[in-house]
């Protein structure tokens, strides 16, 4: 049954990599990455308690907090410039 | 008693495996990012708050349930920490929302 649940988090992983791919604007990808992180945080505690080993949890643990973070440090190097240029609609809009 | 929180426990997980699904196909499907933030909270708040409910039962009263806790409330705070400064940053970037009247002009 974990092996079930593993199998939905890593096709959600995929679809949210997908989208990544796929996204027309920086933000897209932003949102998938850190939809990516947080899939990956519970597949990291579920495979934990697959293998029976709970110390995978504190790798769970640690990920939160540097997902959160790699977020947040995304946005503050190109949070507004950069995305607003790739959108084809503010280019023909205002350009 | 054992066997009622063992079921619990996988009606628990397999509840959050679908809303994780959902959130998925939604952040595929959906037509604009304001709206893609909405599949992404699913996923943050429903899906990891059933699947983590489901290991607390698995886990039992022991230290495990304690992290799993402490991963909980880490989620439960950075996530709409994040999706809320992406949705300020898009709206700085004059990211314009789609509506139906966009269209029609």
């Amino acid at each position: 049954m974990f092996i079930a649940i593993s199998a939905v988090i890593l096709v959600a992983i995929a679809i949210g990599l997908l989208r990544a791919f796929l996204g027309p604007t920086l933000y897209d990808r932003v949102l998938a990455a850190n939809m990516s992180g947080t899939l990956t945080v519970l597949m990291v505690a579920v495979l934990g308690f697959m293998t029976g080993r709970p110390e995978f949890l504190d790798i769970a643990l640690v990920y939160v907090l540097i997902s959160f973070v790699s977020t947040i440090a995304v946005l503050r190097v190109c949070g507004t410039g950069c995305g607003a240029s790739r959108d084809p609609e503010a280019d023909s809009g205002e350009g | 008693m054992e066997t009622v929180i063992y079921i619990l426990s996988w009606i628990f997980l397999l509840g959050g495996a679908i809303f994780l699904l959902v959130g998925a196909i939604g952040i595929l499907r959906f037509p604009d990012f304001y709206t893609r933030l909405h599949a992404v909270s699913v996923c943050d708040t429903m899906g990891a708050g059933l699947v983590l409910a489901g290991l607390m039962l698995q886990g039992g009263f022991s230290l495990v349930t304690v992290k799993l806790l402490l991963i909980f409330y880490f989620m439960i705070f950075t996530g709409p920490t994040a999706v809320h400064a992406l949705a300020q940053a898009a709206l700085q970037g004059k990211l314009k929302p789609v509506v139906d009247e966009h269209e029609q002009q």
